[in-house]
């Protein structure tokens, strides 16, 4: 019989299908890990509910759970429990050498365009914070396009969630 | 250009918040004719309605965001490609598929109450089944009316999600939640372009024009019907017995 920390591990290896520099619990999008019996029952949230990931990543935790001779049972929750601060900080380093500006923060009064407007955002290159937002919406549901002034790179800029 | 219901006293606040969103619907137990299919359906039939349910209290205002959020994400897609600026083409393509994820997830919700599928309450209901409002149906290829309805929408729809995040149901409550954190960024960008074209006659009109529509939701606009026949016609084509 498999333990929870063998699927942990296991799910550790599942990269995330469009930023496969991290793993699914990198993101922290795995939110419980159960052992019943034979069968293995994982929750996990989506980052964005319109995210073409969602199902490969349930494909591929079921799969990589299969792999351990268990019977995988991977049950999407559809609720508020997933925030860009559930992010490791490994996982943030990660996106950062990847030229993902991770995710800052969540604010309780949520997003606002003064705050994105703002040069508070990190270039992800050269680390200087002389960064303009060029769109709030960018190649994915999670991420926002920025431009650094300093060293004249666009990137990406994780959205807070 | 479409022939429009205006508003008899125009408005000369237009700064947000500006009319109250839509109306607050109380759950009813009325009928829906939700349509069960029995395996894949040929030809260019309709689905046949097989069965009136009663409505789940809970799932008759989940329908009815679902259903905005389906054919608006469907109205929005329509800009991919065509924006004025390349960063609006990416925007609008973002946003769309956000409506579809949020149509999706809250169309699941509610077919676990109706004892049917998502894609069946997505695809497999007659244009006159869904409870839209006209904003969302009509084709706009006007960049400032497009404008008009994506500010109406957002805040009507923040004034929705608001109620539905204190609801009693932790389902709904929680989905709510989900749903406005990614709808937050899609104000952001409704509030940019406001402030860009406030001062511009042609959105200023738009606005007066369409803010009627937002709560409009007895019958639908002959538009609906045209995008239904688009929406559906892969699913209507698909021959009996087979599956994609």
């Amino acid at each position: 019989m498999v333990t929870e920390a063998q699927v942990w591990e296991a799910l550790a290896d599942v990269p995330d299908p469009e930023i496969p520099v991290i793993s699914v619990v990198d993101l922290g999008v795995v939110r419980d890990v159960r052992i019943e019996g034979e069968r293995v029952h994982v929750e996990f949230t989506p980052t964005f509910l319109g995210c073409p990931a969602l199902e490969v990543m349930r494909a591929q935790m079921a799969e990589r759970i299969a792999q351990l001779g268990a019977e995988p049972e991977v049950e999407v929750v559809l609720d508020d429990s997933w925030s860009t601060d559930r992010i490791t900080a490994d996982g943030r380093e990660k996106l950062r050498a990847a030229g993902f500006a991770p995710p800052t923060p969540r604010a309780p009064e949520g997003p606002q365009l003064v705050q994105l407007q703002s040069n508070g955002f990190r270039c992800p290159y050269c680390g200087s914070r002389d960064t303009a937002l060029e769109n709030i919406f960018g190649p994915t549901p999670c991420r926002s396009l920025r431009y650094c002034r300093d060293c004249k790179q666009p990137f990406e800029q994780f959205k807070t969630i | 250009m479409l022939e429009l219901h205006r508003q008899e006293a125009v408005k000369d606040e237009l700064d947000l918040p500006a009319e109250p969103g839509f109306a607050r619907r109380e759950p009813h137990s009325g009928g829906i004719a939700a349509t069960r299919k029995k395996g894949a359906h040929g030809g260019n039939m309709v689905s046949p309605v097989l069965r009136r349910v009663s409505v789940p209290a809970r799932a008759e205002p989940l329908l009815e965001i679902a259903d905005d959020e389906l054919i608006l994400g469907w109205r929005d897609s329509e800009w991919t490609g065509i924006a004025p600026f390349l960063e609006e083409d990416v925007a609008f393509s973002s946003i769309a598929q956000n409506e579809i994820g949020h149509a999706r997830a809250l169309y699941e919700l509610a077919a676990r109450d109706l004892g049917t599928t998502a894609d069946e309450l997505a695809f497999d209901r007659k244009p006159a089944e869904y409870r839209c409002c006209e904003l969302v149906e009509l084709r706009l290829p006007e960049w400032e009316r497009t404008i008009a309805r994506h500010v109406l929408y957002e805040q009507a729809d923040a004034e929705r999600l608001a109620r539905l995040k204190a609801s009693d149901d932790a389902e709904v409550a929680g989905l709510a939640a989900k749903i406005d954190r990614e709808e937050a960024y899609h104000r952001l960008h409704a509030e940019m372009w406001h402030e860009r074209l406030r001062n511009e006659p042609r959105y200023v009109e738009a606005l007066e024009e369409l803010r009627p529509l937002v709560d409009r939701r007895d019958g639908h606009t002959p538009e609906l019907a045209l995008l239904w026949e688009e929406m559906t016609s892969v699913r209507r084509s698909q021959p009996a017995g087979t599956t994609w």
